[in-house]
């Protein structure tokens, strides 16, 4: 047996992971370590080979090369194990469509082995959870996508999986139900589950993720807090908006490195964005007596992360 | 979300759950057909239509043509000896229905939920496969309701009928893995539908609807080794009392294999692909 005497430390390790579709290789040696009860999100653009990952760790679709460890447990030689620890939400919903979603929830508290009253009573308590109750009993082409997707995840939940994966848990959601869904997800971490996230929005990783890493033609490119990432990037400024062409002349004169955008009559100030340098800023200007019409503080987000280490912006390369 | 932790992880032994995980599925399945019994519908309804054509269309004429029958009673001697034959065929028709509802099933979600899952893999396919049985048992039943209220009378006592049964069962079953694997290997929806044709065409290349000795010399040959004429004459046999001879234990012989066939490509097929279904 090679069950491990303690839990795991980390909830998923990766080492070298490979896998080729034919000559076209989409993971080219991932390394990854995910710490157990913490959020991690992995970013990339379509094509990355972000569901490959999620796929190979949800035992779907076997590596070509490398290990991959879930919950201790190797993805290859103990499948089994894994698919105990496990949960997955993916970017299509898993719900069967013909059944309605308290019976697709029955459906899954069954495969999980539970007793009848065990099982009535888990599947109440999800439906109430995800607010599904009224609808419990509809037909699921009558559930909005928020709603499938909230029913998805409540199936995923029926057994309390340690490690749950959401591959896009979000895409094709309304703000609202995106924010729902963020709250559901914190409430897990809460609870010391494990989630292991892929996401193309990057306020999403920013808003939820303990760490993140970004993948770019199947390599990790980058990985950290999503602050330690926004200090990979310069870009932090102050944009100050001039009534004419010469408070902009006199101004950048007056502060170094600045840029000018003539047209727009607007200035950029480098800055780290703290109250220190804008104040300095601001005493300069003031000091000139020049008035500046508009003000805005810009901060570096994962975007410009995103851009300044593929070259490309996420928005920009989707199919 | 306190009541979240009110569950822990099942420690999973998959072996022990084959039996339960294949009911809870075979319970779905069949919650399938009672909420859409379009299909099922279909897949029966059409060998009572081609009962009743063949019987009062052709059967004058292709009873009159039997050996040994005198053309005044061509159409009961036409009823009795099609009989069996159109059974096979609605056992193969609905070999058509699990082909498809496995091909819709591949390119759900669920499937990949279900593969994530410790659930027995084989569970999962055998909801499917006694799902089908079931329906091909129902199938049956109704068409040879219908073959009595026209005039079918088998001349089999309690324990041919017996012997009918079991291997009407045991036919469906290995048929329906079969199904499954085709529909399992099918692209799409569309050629689901289409592979397990050849099976409804087979009943036709035997001994269902003519004897074999009318056809020609090399047709013959096809026709005397393939699995569906000892399974029609295994029926015939066990229903009509016409000569046995090793037809029974032929066609058991051929239904154990097709089944082990349809069980093992099945489940290569099953552990082999992935769903690449995205919305």
């Amino acid at each position: 047996m090679t069950t491990p005497a303690i839990k795991a430390e980390y909830a998923i390790k990766v080492r070298d992971l490979r896998k080729s579709y034919g000559k076209k290789t989409v993971l080219d040696g991932v390394d990854l370590t995910v710490p157990a009860g913490t959020v991690f999100a992995l970013l990339g653009p379509n094509g990355a080979g972000k569901t490959t990952i999620v796929h190979i760790l949800s035992t779907l679709v076997s590596a070509d090369g490398g290990t991959a460890e879930v919950d201790g447990f190797d993805v290859k030689k103990d499948a089994d194990r894994v698919r105990s620890s496990i949960g997955l939400t993916g970017q299509f919903a898993a719900v069967d469509g013909i059944l309605n979603g308290e019976e697709n929830l029955m459906l899954m508290a069954r495969l999980r082995h539970l007793t009848g009253p065990q099982a009535r009573e888990r599947v109440a308590a999800l439906l109430e959870q995800f607010e599904l109750t009224e609808a419990a009993r509809k037909p699921l082409a009558t559930y909005s996508g928020g709603m499938k997707r909230r029913l998805d995840l409540a199936m995923t939940l029926v057994a309390t999986p340690r490690i749950i994966f959401l591959d896009e848990p979000t895409t094709g959601l309304d703000p609202r139900s995106r924010h729902t869904m963020w709250e559901i997800i914190r409430d897990l971490v809460a609870n010391g589950t494990t989630i292991f996230l892929t996401t193309q929005y990057l306020d999403e990783a920013d808003e939820l993720a303990d760490s993140v890493a970004v993948l770019d033609n199947g390599k990790i490119v980058a990985e950290g807090t999503p602050d330690e990432l926004k200090r990979l990037v310069p870009g932090g400024h102050i944009r100050l908006r001039f009534a004419d062409a010469a408070g902009l002349t006199k101004a950048a004169g007056l502060l170094k490195d600045s840029s000018a955008d003539d047209d727009a009559l607007t200035l950029e100030v480098p800055s780290d964005g703290g109250v220190r340098s804008l104040r300095s800023v601001l005493d300069r200007l003031d000091s000139a007596q020049l008035e500046v019409d508009d003000l805005s503080i810009h901060t570096p987000d994962l975007d410009d992360v995103f851009f300044a280490l593929t070259g490309h912006s996420e928005k920009g390369t989707q199919e | 979300m306190t009541t979240l932790s009110s569950v822990s992880p099942m420690d999973v032994s998959s072996g022990s759950h084959v039996v339960g995980d294949a009911i809870t599925m075979l319970r779905r399945n069949l919650l399938h057909i009672v909420r859409y019994p379009g299909l099922s519908l279909f897949t029966i309804l059409g060998p009572v239509i081609i009962l009743l054509l063949t019987v009062f269309v052709f059967g004058g004429t292709l009873g009159a043509g039997l050996p040994g029958v005198d053309a005044a009673q061509g159409r009961d001697a036409y009823l009795a000896y099609v009989m069996p034959g159109i059974l096979l065929i609605t056992i193969a028709g609905t070999v058509s229905g699990v082909a498809i509802t496995v091909a819709m099933d591949m390119t759900e979600g669920i499937t990949a939920r279900f593969r994530t899952m410790a659930i027995s893999r084989a569970s999962v396919l055998a909801g499917h496969v006694i799902g089908n049985t079931v329906q091909a048992i129902i199938a049956v039943a109704l068409l040879l309701a219908v073959g009595l209220l026209v005039g079918f009378r088998p001349t089999a006592g309690p324990l041919e009928w017996l012997g009918a049964a079991g291997l009407i069962v045991l036919i469906s079953f290995a048929l329906s893995w079969i199904g499954v694997a085709m529909g399992m290997q099918s692209k799409s929806v569309e050629t689901a539908s289409n592979l397990p044709l050849i099976l409804t065409v087979l009943p036709l290349l035997g001994s269902g609807f003519v004897p074999t000795a009318s056809m020609p010399e090399w047709l013959q040959g096809f026709a005397a080794n393939q699995p569906f004429t000892p399974f029609i004459e295994a029926i015939r046999g066990l229903l009509l009392g016409t000569e046995l001879g090793a037809n029974l234990w032929l066609a058991i012989g051929w239904a154990v294999v097709i089944g082990i066939g349809g069980y093992v490509w099945s489940m290569v097929l099953y552990n082999r692909k992935s769903v690449t279904a995205k919305v």
